[in-house]
């Protein structure tokens, strides 16, 4: 990962996580993150680290880790290359 | 652990609490590698997350399932892949279908030859992990085994004792053997000398011998007059003529 676990600042701890953060809660709560680049840095090894600890370092791990991955992945790579395939759209009245 | 290595620094703590967020350098202490945390390591979780379908967690549904109940999720799964499929956001060409048996294959392969694979690496993990528990087992081993080498080390150095008096005798023996050679030689070099001062007495001997026989047989030569040699001669001849008549 580059950077071992004690080397992450640890985010503010009485905050809420996010699916618990009512509507009209959300731009106040998104106003208390750190978006400065460190920040945004910090919070993603944050939430690497979160789901190495729960679904790669146990002691009888399965692929669902990867899969998930691999998933995410094709769901990005499919939205990024959506100009290409909308050629390939059956309708043709709308 | 973030928390725990929080609490444990009690200035970084001090910091984010007052929001002074700055990239501080926590004290960099690597919790499986290093020998310097003073609990014991908590052990890894058994099993990973829940998943359901192969890649939903499981949260996922139980934020679903405090709304929606238990065929919430399942519902919105299915209208939202409706809708996407109705609006062509999900666009169903030849790479769908591809995708599609690819991804039966994917999921008929991990039914069927899953808990085999799970099992094998199960195998080896425990493996690797009773190499690394019996550390202290394998140190003992060897530590017994040391403790038998030196005992037959101290039975083979009592053995010294008998190989040094061996040793002793042989040297004992050896110092004999050159003190009766010398002895030998003295002797036989004395015999030389006496067998030498033999022969000079003998030779001596021998020769007055010789010098008197001849110096006495010359003289008695010397001695016979020419009338006793023809008294001799005469003599002779009449003690042939006598032999002859007796014949």
């Amino acid at each position: 990962m580059g950077l071992s676990a004690s080397q992450i600042p640890e985010a503010p701890k009485k905050d809420l996580p996010l699916w618990d953060v009512k509507l009209g809660e959300l731009p106040k709560w998104v106003g208390r993150r750190d978006i400065s680049p460190t920040g945004v840095y910090f919070a993603f090894k944050r939430a690497e680290l979160k789901f190495h600890n729960k679904y790669v370092h146990v002691k009888r791990g399965g692929i669902a880790p990867y899969a998930m991955m691999l998933t995410g992945y094709c769901i990005i790579s499919y939205i990024w290359s959506y100009d290409h395939l909308k050629h390939d759209m059956l309708r043709k009245h709308h | 652990m973030l928390s725990r290595l929080a609490a444990r620094s009690a200035a970084v703590v001090a910091q984010q609490n007052h929001g002074a967020r700055v990239c501080v350098v926590a004290p960099s202490r690597l919790f499986h590698c290093s020998g310097q945390h003073g609990r014991p390591i908590e052990p890894l979780p058994e099993e990973g997350g829940k998943v359901r379908m192969g890649v939903f967690p499981e949260e996922w549904f139980q934020f679903f399932y405090k709304k929606t109940g238990v065929t919430g999720p399942y519902v919105f799964g299915t209208g939202l892949l409706a809708t996407l499929m109705s609006k062509e956001y999900i666009i169903v060409n030849n790479e769908f279908i591809a995708g599609g048996i690819f991804v039966g294959f994917v999921v008929y392969c991990v039914r069927n030859f899953g808990p085999t694979v799970a099992t094998y690496a199960d195998k080896l993990r425990q493996e690797r992990v009773d190499f690394i528990d019996n550390k202290k087992g394998r140190f003992l081993t060897d530590c017994e085994n040391a403790i038998e080498t030196e005992k037959k080390e101290q039975w083979r150095a009592e053995g010294v004792d008998y190989l040094f008096e061996a040793k002793k005798a042989n040297v004992a023996m050896q110092l004999e053997t050159a003190y009766r050679e010398r002895v030998h030689e003295v002797s036989n070099a004395v015999k030389r000398r006496l067998d030498y001062q033999l022969d000079v007495e003998n030779t001596q001997r021998r020769m007055a011998q010789e010098h008197m026989a001849d110096w006495v047989v010359n003289n008695v030569v010397s001695s016979i007059t020419p009338q006793q040699e023809k008294e001799a001669i005469a003599k002779c001849i009449e003690d042939l003529k006598r032999m002859a008549k007796a014949s």
